[in-house]
C-alpha cells in the first residue's frame, strides 16, 4: 500500500504517480564520494562495543548512505530534477531478551556511541513488558566482506541534461502517438550500506536501482472520455544501462498486440506505443461480464503475485503483527503443517530468491547480515514455506534464517519485508502465441493497473492496462472496462499453464508499504505468461450525472 | 533543535535571504518530534521517538528554479544550502510554467496547538497501549494497534516579505482487537489534536465491542443494499472524489467534472441536494495551517454546496491562464450533517448493513470514480432498527458521486483521520441506497 510517505505531485490527481521525500538534496558533483569501508568499520566498532558495554548480549549497527535523484517531466517540461542525501547511523540491540533501536544522523564517535548506549536502555525498558525474549537463529560471522549490484552504467555519471532529454523525448513521442498528455519520471537510487554485528561481520554494500514509469493519458472532448496507458517497463536492480534500449530485449506480446521488454528498455518506443494505445481505448469494446480464461502477462502478473502469494506468505502477518494495519493472512501455520494445502495446481511453484540477477530484491546479505539464498514457498501447489528473519526462523522449525530482513533507511529499525517471490517457468515448451490457440473464450491482459485484496488475502479484484478478447484460438479485437475478481486458492487452483523459460520476466514496485510507523520497500517479481482458466471478470464502466 | 520557535526561524530565514544572490528566494522549515508505542498479540512490539529538522530552499533566476534542503543550521550550511539551490537552478531547464513567489500574502492564525499534546511522554504512550491490552487479556481477545503523536512547527517565508509560523500538535490511536479463534474482528480509530480529547478506554472499548459481536458472521448474497456508514467507511472514498476537483484536471479533459465538448461541471448538481462540503483551516475541530505548499492563505471553501458543484482548485499557474483568482490547496475536509447518532441512523432502517470501515481502496476507472474495496473490522446485518447479526465481509464497485446522490439520512459529523490520506476530517454517518457490494470475502 502507499501511504502517507508520499506526495502527489504535479497536481495529477488522477492517474498521476507518488514520489517518495525523503533526505536532504545535495548537488550532483557530490553523489559519487563514498565514505571508505576502512573509515566505517572503526565507527561501527565504537557502537559495537559501547552496546555491549551497556549490557547489550547482540548489536549490530548499520552505517547508511542513501541517494536518490528524481526527474520529473509533464509534457514538454521538466517539472523538477531533486537530487537528495540522507546518512546516518543505526544501532539495534538485544538486551535482557528485549530489542532497542536507536539511531542518529551524528556520525561522529561520541554520537554514535551515544546512539548505542540510548538502544541499550530502550531495550531494557522494552524488556519489562516483553512476554517472550528475543530468539535469534544463529549466523556465523563472514569478516570484512563486499557485495554490489552488478552496474554497467552508473546514473549518477550520465548527465542530468540528457536524462531529461530522453524522458522529453518519450512524452514528445506519446503525444504524436496519440496521448493528448504525458507524464515521466526517473526515479535513481544507490544505497551505500556498512553492516556490522557482534557475530563478527563487516558487510559494505554498493546498491544501486533505477525505474523510469510514464502515464499517458488520451481525451476526447467531443464525447467527455478519457483514458490511460502507462509505461510497459519494470523497476531494476541495474545501472542506467536498462535505458539503452537494445533489439534482442525485445518481446513481441501474442499476436504481436505490444512489444515487451527485457534486459533494457526503450522507453520512447513504448510512450509511442502508448499514446496510440490511450487513444485505442477511447472506442475500444466494452466487455461483456462472465467467466473467461485470462492469459496475464508477466507485466501484468507480477502484481497478483505480489498481493496474494508475496504478501500472505510473510510470516510477521502469519503471527499476528500486522494485525492493526496491513492485515493477517489465510495462509496459517496449520496449513503450512499439513504438508498437503493445496495453494495452487501442480503446475504453480512459486519461489522466494534474493539472489535473482536485475531484480530490485538482489543483495549480497541481508540487513541482519545473513547470506541472501533461494527457497520454495509453494512446490507443486503446496505450501511449503513462509519468508524468515532471524526471529522468527524457530517458528517454522528452520535452523537459519531466510535473509528477509530489511529497513528502508538508516533511521527506521529493520523487520521481516518481502523478498522477491516469483512464478517458475513451465517445464513444457510453450509459448503465449501457441498458448492462445487452445483457448476458446479468454481475454489476454498485459500490464498492471488497478488492485486491491482484502486483509487475509482472500478475495481480490485487478485491473490491467490492454485488454483483448480471445475467441477460438485467436486474440481479436480490444477490450474495455475489465476487472477480474477471484478468491485466491481458487485462482491459483485455476491455473492450467505456464509458458517457458523464454517468456519469463520480472515486474515490480519500489514502494511496497508495510508496518507502523511505515516503510516502504523493493521488490520483484518474475513469471512466465500463465493461463486461469474460468474467472470471474466484471464490467466497470458506469454513468455518473 | 527539533522545535523551534517564531524568532529563531525569523533570524534563519532572514540569513537565507541574505545570502541569495538569485531573482527570488523561499524557504520552508519544519520541524517535528514524533513518538509513537506500536502493540500486537497482547504485547508492545516496538516504541520509539524521532526527532527532525529540515530547510528547504528554493531559489529561481527568471523561470529556471532550484530547491535544496539540509538540516543544519549555522551559517555556513545556511549558505551552502543557498548556494546548491542556486546552482542547481543554474542547471535546469527553464520551465514554462514556473510562477513567481506570492507577494502580499497574510495568514490569520488557526489554533493547531495544544499544551496537553505536547507534554505526552512515554507513560502516556504506554498507557494508551496498556489500557487496550490488559482489557483484551481478561476477555480472551487479542489486541494490535498503533500510538502516533506529533508535535511540530512549520515556517514559511519569501524574498517577497511573506511569513507565516505556527506550531501544531497531533495524535492518532487505532486499535485491532481480534478473538482468539481468528472469527471476530473489531477496529476504532482517534484521531486529535488535544491530548485531552482522546481517551483511550472509549476507544478500546468500541472495538472490542465489535470484536466480540462480529463472530459468527453470516454470508449475506452480493448485490446493492441500504447502508449505514459510520465515518471511517466513506472519509477515504471522499478523498479520491475531491481528488478530482483540481481545476486544471477538469478543463483538460481528464477528471469526472470535465464536460462533453470541453467545459468542466462547476455549478452543475451531481449530488443530493443534502450534501455540502467544505475546507475551514480555522475549524475549531479540524483545524490546520493557514497557507498551503505554495504560501497562498487558506480560506473557507464551499467544494460542494446544497449538491452543486461550487468551486474548483486552481493552482497559481492554472488560475494566471484562466483569468481566476488562485485558490490554496485545501488541508482539511469537512462534510455537513445533523445531530442524528449513528444509533438514531440505524434505528431509523428497516433492512440494512452497518459498515464500520472500508479498506484498500483503489480507483477502477476515474472517468467515473469508480472505486474498489471492501469492508473489514465490523460488518452487520440491520433489520427492524436492530443490528441483526454479524456478516461476511463484501468487495464493493461503487462511486462516491453516485453514493452521495443515494442519501438517505446524514448523521453527525466526527473528526477521523484519513487511512491514507494526510487530510483532518470532520465526517458524518450516513445512510445510503443502493450500495453496490459485488463479491463475497472471507476475510475476518
Amino acid at each position: 500500500m502507499e501511504r502517507r510517505t508520499f506526495l502527489n505531485i504535479g497536481g495529477l490527481a488522477f492517474g498521476s504517480m507518488l514520489v517518495p521525500i525523503a533526505g536532504r538534496a545535495i548537488a550532483a558533483e557530490e553523489l559519487i564520494d563514498r565514505m571508505a569501508a576502512s573509515l566505517k568499520k572503526p565507527l561501527a566498532d565504537i557502537a559495537l562495543n559501547a552496546a555491549t558495554q551497556a549490557g547489550a548480549s547482540y548489536c549490530d549497527v548499520r552505517i547508511g548512505r542513501y541517494l536518490n535523484q528524481f526527474i520529473i517531466t509533464r509534457d514538454l517540461n521538466v517539472e523538477n530534477v531533486a537530487n537528495t542525501e540522507s546518512a546516518g547511523v543505526g544501532v539495534r540491540v538485544i538486551c535482557n531478551g528485549a530489542y532497542g533501536f536507536a539511531a542518529t544522523s551524528d556520525m561522529s564517535p561520541d554520537g554514535v556511541a551515544k546512539a548505542a548506549r540510548q538502544a541499550v536502555a530502550i531495550a531494557k525498558a522494552n524488556a519489562r513488558l516483553q512476554t517472550e525474549p528475543v530468539r535469534l537463529a544463529p549466523v556465523k560471522g563472514v569478516g570484512e566482506v563486499s557485495w554490489a549490484t552488478p552496474i554497467k552504467k552508473d546514473w549518477r555519471l550520465v548527465p542530468v541534461k540528457e536524462k531529461a532529454e530522453l524522458l522529453i523525448a518519450a512524452n514528445r513521442a506519446g503525444m504524436a502517438g496519440g496521448a493528448s498528455f504525458m507524464q515521466s519520471m526517473l526515479f535513481q537510487v544507490n544505497q551505500q550500506k556498512y553492516f556490522a554485528s557482534t557475530d563478527g561481520s563487516y558487510i559494505d554494500q554498493d546498491l544501486h536501482r533505477l525505474w523510469a514509469p510514464f502515464n499517458a493519458t488520451a481525451v476526447d472532448k467531443s464525447t467527455g472520455r478519457f483514458r490511460t496507458r502507462s509505461s510497459l517497463g519494470a523497476p531494476v536492480g541495474m545501472g542506467y544501462e536498462y535505458l539503452d534500449a537494445r533489439a534482442e530485449h525485445k518481446v513481441k506480446a501474442a499476436g504481436g498486440v505490444a512489444t515487451l521488454y527485457t534486459g533494457s528498455y526503450d522507453i520512447v518506443e513504448d510512450a509511442r506505443a502508448a499514446g496510440r494505445d490511450a487513444k485505442a481505448k477511447l472506442t475500444a469494446k466494452s466487455v461483456t461480464p462472465g467467466k473467461y480464461d485470462l492469459m496475464l502477462t508477466p507485466e501484468h502478473l507480477w502484481l497478483t503475485i505480489h498481493e496474494s502469494v508475496g504478501h500472505p506468505t510473510e510470516l510477521d502477518r502469519v503471527l499476528g503483527y500486522e494485525a492493526n494495519f496491513a492485515g493477517t493472512s489465510f495462509a496459517t501455520l496449520d496449513k503450512w503443517q499439513s504438508k498437503k494445502f493445496k495453494y495452487g495446481a501442480e503446475s504453480v511453484n512459486i519461489v522466494a530468491d534474493k539472489t535473482t540477477p536485475n531484480s530490485l530484491g538482489a543483495v549480497g546479505y541481508d540487513d541482519e547480515g545473513v547470506r541472501s539464498r533461494r527457497w520454495d514457498i509453494i512446490r507443486n501447489g503446496i505450501l511449503v514455506n513462509y519468508q524468515a528473519t532471524r526471529d522468527q526462523a524457530h517458528i517454522i522449525g528452520e535452523k537459519e534464517s531466510h535473509g528477509c530482513s530489511y529497513a528502508d533507511s538508516w533511521s527506521t529499525m529493520q523487520f521481516q519485508r518481502m523478498p522477491n517471490v516469483s512464478l517458475e517457468a513451465g517445464e513444457k515448451k510453450l509459448t503465449p502465441d501457441e498458448m492462445v490457440k487452445d483457448i476458446k473464450k479468454g481475454i489476454y491482459i498485459v500490464g498492471d493497473g488497478s488492485f486491491s485484496i482484502d486483509q487475509q488475502r482472500y478475495n481480490f479484484q485487478f485491473g490491467g492496462q490492454l485488454f483483448y478478447e480471445i475467441k477460438d484460438g485467436k486474440i481479436g479485437n480490444m477490450l474495455e472496462d475489465v476487472a477480474y475478481q477471484a478468491n485466491t486458492q481458487e485462482f491459483w487452483n485455476a491455473c492450467a499453464a505456464v509458458c517457458d523459460r523464454r517468456d519469463w520476466r520480472m515486474g515490480g514496485t519500489f514502494f511496497d508499504g508495510k508496518g507502523q510507523p511505515q516503510q516502504i520497500s523493493i521488490v520483484s517479481h518474475g513469471a512466465s505468461t500463465a493461463r486461469f482458466n474460468g474467472i470471474n471478470v466484471i464490467n466497470t464502466a458506469r454513468k455518473i450525472g | 533543535m527539533s522545535i523551534l520557535t517564531q524568532e529563531q526561524t525569523k533570524r534563519i530565514c532572514d540569513r537565507v535571504m541574505a545570502f541569495s544572490k538569485a531573482d527570488e528566494c523561499r524557504v520552508t522549515i519544519k520541524g517535528s518530534r514524533n513518538g509513537n508505542i506500536r502493540f500486537a498479540r497482547n504485547t508492545v512490539s516496538t516504541a520509539g521517538l524521532a526527532d527532525d529538522t529540515q530547510i528547504e530552499v528554493q531559489v529561481a533566476f527568471g523561470k529556471k528554479q532550484g530547491t535544496a534542503t539540509i538540516n543544519e543550521f549555522d551559517d555556513k550550511s545556511l549558505e551552502k544550502a543557498v548556494r546548491r539551490a542556486e546552482e542547481l537552478a543554474r542547471l535546469a531547464p527553464e520551465n514554462p510554467e514556473f510562477m513567481p513567489a506570492v507577494a502580499g500574502r497574510q495568514f490569520k492564525a488557526s489554533n493547531t496547538f495544544a499544551q496537553r499534546s505536547a507534554d505526552i511522554d512515554p507513560e502516556f504512550r504506554a498507557q494508551a497501549a496498556a489500557y487496550s491490552i490488559e482489557a483484551c487479556r481478561k476477555k480472551n481477545l487479542v489486541a494490535a494497534g498503533f500510538f502516533n503523536d506529533s508535535t511540530s512547527f512549520e515556517t514559511i517565508a519569501n524574498s517577497n516579505g511573506v511569513f507565516g509560523h505556527q506550531a501544531e500538535t497531533a495524535l492518532d490511536f487505532t486499535c485491532t482487537v481480534r478473538t482468539e479463534d481468528g472469527r471476530g474482528s473489531g477496529w476504532v480509530r482517534r484521531s486529535a489534536r488535544d491530548a485531552a480529547k482522546f481517551d483511550p478506554r472509549e476507544a478500546a472499548d468500541v472495538a472490542i465491542e465489535k470484536a466480540l459481536r462480529s463472530v459468527e458472521a453470516k454470508a449475506l448474497e452480493p448485490g446493492r443494499y441500504t447502508v449505514v456508514m459510520e465515518p471511517a467507511a466513506t472519509s477515504d472514498l471522499l478523498v479520491y472524489m475531491l481528488n478530482g476537483f483540481d481545476a486544471r484536471s477538469a478543463d483538460e479533459g481528464r477528471s469526472f467534472l470535465s464536460k462533453k465538448g470541453g467545459a468542466n461541471r462547476l455549478g452543475d448538481k451531481l449530488f443530493d441536494e443534502q450534501v455540502n462540503i467544505w475546507s475551514d483551516p480555522w475549524d475549531k475541530d479540524v483545524p490546520v495551517l493557514p497557507w498551503d505548499g505554495t504560501m497562498l492563505p487558506r480560506e473557507r471553501q464551499a467544494l460542494i454546496k446544497n449538491g452543486r458543484v461550487n468551486a474548483l482548485e486552481y493552482s497559481l499557474f492554472w488560475a494566471k491562464k484562466k483569468g481566476v483568482l488562485p485558490t490554496a490547496s485545501a488541508g482539511n475536509i469537512i462534510m455537513g450533517g445533523t445531530d442524528k447518532s449513528t444509533a438514531e441512523l440505524i434505528a431509523n432502517t428497516r433492512k440494512g448493513i452497518l459498515v464500520t470501515r472500508t479498506w484498500y481502496i483503489r480507483m477502477v476507472d476515474p472517468q467515473s470514480v469508480l472505486l474498489t474495496g471492501l469492508t473489514r473490522d465490523g460488518t452487520f446485518y440491520i433489520e427492524n432498527g436492530k443490528i441483526k447479526h454479524p456478516i461476511k465481509n463484501f468487495r464493493f464497485n461503487e462511486s462516491p458521486v453516485t453514493m452521495l446522490n443515494n442519501i438517505d439520512e446524514i448523521g453527525k459529523p466526527v473528526v477521523i483521520g484519513g487511512d491514507e490520506s494526510a487530510y483532518s476530517m470532520l465526517i458524518p454517518s450516513m445512510k445510503i441506497r443502493d450500495f453496490n457490494f459485488t463479491s463475497l470475502s472471507d476475510a475476518v
